[in-house]
């Protein structure tokens, strides 16, 4: 394991060179001395070329996309094109300050205009607020906006969201932080909404309905239509969570198909780079009659010049963050889209959902595949469970010797692949989500398939091997229970 | 270019693999009115090349800070970045890795974070710290509802002298969830102890004080903590500039209970306003209330050192609506950024680099406080930035400036403070360029 970088500093050692000061003022004179700092400031003490070695032995401790196949359900890892990388970081974007006067900004803004114009072109909406950093903030934003609708239309009572129980656990806290209660539905057999619990919580209390689609499972909800008629007779509004979104770019538009509200995770579907976990941008598309209340400014465009509008800044949700969103990871979205097209994000969808399906193919076999309704979109939730009923024995001590879904993770770690998502959506016992993403070729998924054979032969002949994973990772099994009850969260000498 | 591996032939074998002549078979469960009819409506795509060539054109519209003599702060701040801030953070190692969740593959990204928790407790005396959040006005917001929980106490007292994004931000996140807001007045350029002491009683949940405060004054949150005190159960939530805390007080001296913060001076690029971060940090009795991220050291298996994210009993993907916050994916790269950039400053270059400032900032004002049509608004204390009275429309000055490629600073008539511009300075300034500004507004007529 590597040192901590507070334990290779040596006192005196430095790693950065400042002028020296051309002002002759000695600011002492100018501020009482209990404002003054007392204590130490334990700082590591390193050099340039020690900070480096250290980041980069800590960087070889990482799984990520350039390495390996990052299969992981629902967070859409594709390859993050190095042409945006080397694109976003122009002088002329990384050093604008946003107080700069709008006539110094009009090719950011420019940026931000088309963006909101392409992004709402996809969605099949009005208007897109830029301003939401991450997926869950675009759900708050989106469910602040319908709740916004309703109090607009006096309806202060509406203040219950409905979702379903395969629903990402953000939905459920994003609808309490935006002051709403959450009514949570069972998904009928087939893992889809079922209409008859939506109609039975559906009341006049109702503010709106949030839906992945394609759901949790990798199936899109066919019954949309019907439940946006059931949502919009009690009106209710309809929300669509975007973390999906990969599965159905250019073929079905979500404001076309019952969808008021829905947000991007610019991180997934635009192939923005997660960076160890941000950050993203979760952009908020809506409905016509709903942009009077997204948060201001948007940027409009008269006579060929941009500027912030706070036109509706009486009827807005107010602002969710100090300036214009992750304007730089906003960027590198606007290069993908202009890079692609129309034609280029539906072939984006269409490799995803083939990908998947193939490795849905070669894998449903070997491993339980609970809600298989044939062809999934572009990922599909496969259960650990056959392995886990064929691999229980007693051993020779009368420990039980159970393979778990966990297991298997684990064990593709040793063979290089991230894991899957597991143990997610939780209506699927032993989860296991498999998302190729588009970006992936047909070999890699041949190895990936290759190695999930192998491991389920291990299951039965060696499941020791499969127990003890990971074994060639830079650190094994971590005990996240100690974690807790020594909870150490900062060096301390 | 879409990025897509596979040829026309390997797509053929794998359908032939699922079982299907072609793709609209497999989703033929879509209702066929839904399905779009044509290519969506957006540009025609470009090369790698064009967009090149397409993005060129475009930034060449911005005037970036680097080609005016430009004194802007606010919140958003110009401080210097070593080269190898940018050459760690580009890496694709940390730069397109997923949220640590699978800690076996990911101890260099949970490792750095463990460093990052380290080096904010440090700067602000605080005991525990999370993984960092949105931007420091999502963090205040956070701050206020992490107290709420703590105490269960609804009420509220944030200083007008706070940012006015953060306010912003913190009345969208609040309105709706029972928290009641109220703003203790400003008097010369600080908070109003006397009108805090009549507001607080014994209902009130916490006080949020920013210091260097919006207009760059040092509030005395020594007397504020005592008067915060009196209330039985009321946290004290200081948002703070994390540059300042090098040479001005840990807040763990003044006693604050939650400490917050616009992040991005450390090492973050202004980027027109985003990506920032914000952090978050608090003694260690309010853990169990926090917001987002931590994470923590343990062992593995084999008894190595590790690390790995902790107290997830918080958080929304165990708790869904009874967790602490919604928050998933967070800046972490940029707090990567401001991890290098600590490390690479030290004790002592984050001291020089506050010092710098602060002496450049003083320089700067006494010198504007001399010209005719412009004086200093307050007589406070203050860190890197101050505000300067004048006595024509800031905006007028703005524009008379711009032909010479200065910008003198923000015009905060858009936040309802009349004739006034909020000037800032870091050490990136020279002596030279402060000069310029000083002949420039001599000239203003």
């Amino acid at each position: 394991m590597a040192q901590l970088i507070f334990e290779k500093s040596r006192m005196g050692r430095k790693g950065y060179t400042l002028p020296k000061n051309d002002v002759n003022i000695d600011i002492n004179k100018s501020i009482d001395s209990k404002f003054l700092r007392k204590q130490d400031l334990n700082f590591p003490e390193v050099s340039e070329l020690d900070v480096m070695r250290h980041f980069i032995e800590l960087s070889h401790m990482n799984h990520f996309i350039e390495k390996g196949f990052y299969p992981l359900g629902s967070c859409t890892m594709k390859y993050n094109p190095k042409s945006h990388e080397a694109l976003v970081r122009h002088p002329c974007l990384m050093d604008l300050h946003p107080n700069q006067p709008q006539e110094s900004v009009q090719g950011a803004l420019e940026i931000m205009f088309e963006l909101q114009k392409d992004l709402s072109e996809i969605a099949g909406m009005a208007q897109t607020t830029l301003q939401p950093v991450a997926g869950a903030q675009g759900e708050f934003t989106g469910l602040k906006v319908i709740r916004a609708y309703h109090e607009h239309k006096g309806n202060h009572h509406k203040n219950v969201i409905i979702l379903p129980d395969s629903a990402h656990g953000t939905n459920p806290a994003s609808v309490a932080l935006a002051g709403m209660k959450v009514v949570e539905i069972k998904s009928n057999s087939k893992g889809m909404v079922d209409l008859e619990a939506l109609r039975s919580v559906v009341n006049e209390n109702t503010a709106g309905f949030m839906l992945t689609n394609p759901n949790t499972l990798g199936l899109f909800e066919t019954q949309i239509e019907e439940i946006a008629k059931i949502i919009h007779s009690v009106d209710g509004l309809m929300y669509m969570d975007g973390a999906n979104f990969n599965a159905i770019l250019g073929i079905v538009k979500p404001g076309k198909i019952g969808f008021d509200v829905m947000h991007y995770n610019i991180h997934k579907t635009l192939s923005t780079p997660h960076g160890g976990g941000g950050p993203g941008s979760g952009a908020v598309s809506v409905r016509e009659d709903l942009v009077k209340f997204l948060p201001c400014p948007l940027v409009h465009c008269k006579d060929g010049e941009y500027y912030l509008s706070f036109e509706n800044e009486e009827t807005s949700i107010g602002r969710v963050h100090s300036y214009f969103g992750n304007f730089a990871i906003n960027v590198r979205a606007y290069i993908y889209l202009k890079m692609l097209g129309g034609k280029g994000l539906r072939e984006v969808s269409e490799n995803a959902v083939i990908n998947a399906n193939y490795l849905m193919k070669k894998l449903e076999k070997t491993y339980l595949i609970p809600h298989n309704h044939t062809y999934c979109m572009h990922e599909f939730v496969a259960s650990g469970d056959w392995q886990k009923e064929k691999c229980t024995k007693k051993n020779d001590d009368n420990t039980i010797c159970q393979i778990k879904t966990l297991d298997i993770a684990k064990r593709l770690l040793d063979k290089g692949y991230h894991a899957p998502t597991i143990y997610f959506p939780l209506i699927v016992h032993e989860a296991i989500m498999i998302e190729p993403t588009e970006t992936e070729s047909k070999q890699t998924l041949d190895e990936f398939i290759t190695a999930m054979l192998e491991i389920n032969e291990e299951c039965i002949n060696n499941p020791q091997i499969v127990l003890n994973a990971p074994t060639n990772t830079p650190v094994r099994r971590v005990d996240d229970v100690k974690a807790v009850k020594e909870l150490n969260v900062r060096y301390q000498k | 270019m879409s990025y897509i591996s596979n040829t026309d032939k390997e797509r053929k074998e794998m359908l032939d693999v699922i079982g299907v002549k072609n793709f609209d078979e497999l989703i033929s469960n879509i209702p066929d009115k839904f399905k779009l009819k044509d290519y969506l409506n957006l540009d025609e795509p470009l090369s790698e090349l064009e967009i090149g060539k397409k993005m060129f054109n475009i930034v060449s519209k911005n005037i970036c800070l680097n080609r005016s003599n430009a004194f802007l702060g606010g919140g958003i701040y110009d401080h210097f970045i070593p080269a190898a801030v940018d050459a760690i953070i580009s890496r694709p190692e940390f730069m397109t890795a997923y949220t640590p969740y699978q800690a076996e593959v990911s101890q260099g990204t949970l490792q750095a974070i463990y460093e990052y928790q380290t080096l904010i407790c440090e700067l602000t005396g605080m005991e525990i710290s999370n993984a960092g959040m949105y931007d420091g006005a999502s963090a205040a917001a956070e701050a206020i509802l992490m107290a709420s929980r703590k105490n269960r106490l609804t009420k509220t007292l944030i200083s007008e002298t706070c940012n006015p994004a953060y306010i912003e931000v913190i009345k969208t996140y609040t309105k709706g969830v029972g928290i009641e807001l109220q703003f203790i007045p400003a008097k010369n350029g600080v908070t109003d102890i006397d009108k805090l002491n009549e507001m607080m009683d014994d209902n009130t949940s916490s006080v949020l004080i920013q210091s260097p405060n919006f207009f760059g004054n040092i509030e005395d949150n020594f007397e504020i903590e005592k008067v915060v005190r009196k209330a039985k159960k009321a946290l004290y939530l200081s948002a703070v500039d994390p540059i300042s805390l090098a040479i001005l007080n840990a807040p763990s001296e003044y006693n604050a209970d939650i400490v917050i913060g616009e992040g991005q001076a450390l090492g973050n690029k202004p980027y027109y306003g985003g990506p920032l971060f914000g952090f978050l940090a608090s003694k260690m009795e309010l853990s169990r209330m926090m917001p987002g991220r931590i994470v923590g050291q343990t062992t593995d298996v084999d008894g190595k050192r590790a690390y790995v994210l902790t107290l997830q009993a918080r958080e929304q993907h165990i708790r869904r609506d009874k967790a602490t916050s919604n928050i998933c994916s967070n800046q972490a790269l940029c707090t990567l950024a401001s991890t290098v950039y600590m490390c690479l400053m030290g004790k002592k270059g984050l001291q020089e680099v506050a010092e710098l400032s602060m002496s450049k900032a003083h320089y700067l004002a006494e010198e504007i406080s001399k010209i005719n049509g412009f004086s200093l608004a307050y007589t406070q204390p203050f860190f890197k930035e101050f505000v300067v009275n004048t006595t024509l429309e800031p905006d007028y000055v703005i524009q008379q400036l711009k032909e010479k490629n200065i910008l003198p600073g923000i015009d905060l008539s858009c936040y309802g403070y009349k004739k006034q511009l909020l000037v800032t300075v870091t050490e990136k300034k020279s002596k030279i360029e402060m000069d310029s500004l000083l002949n420039a507004l001599r000239e203003v007529k």
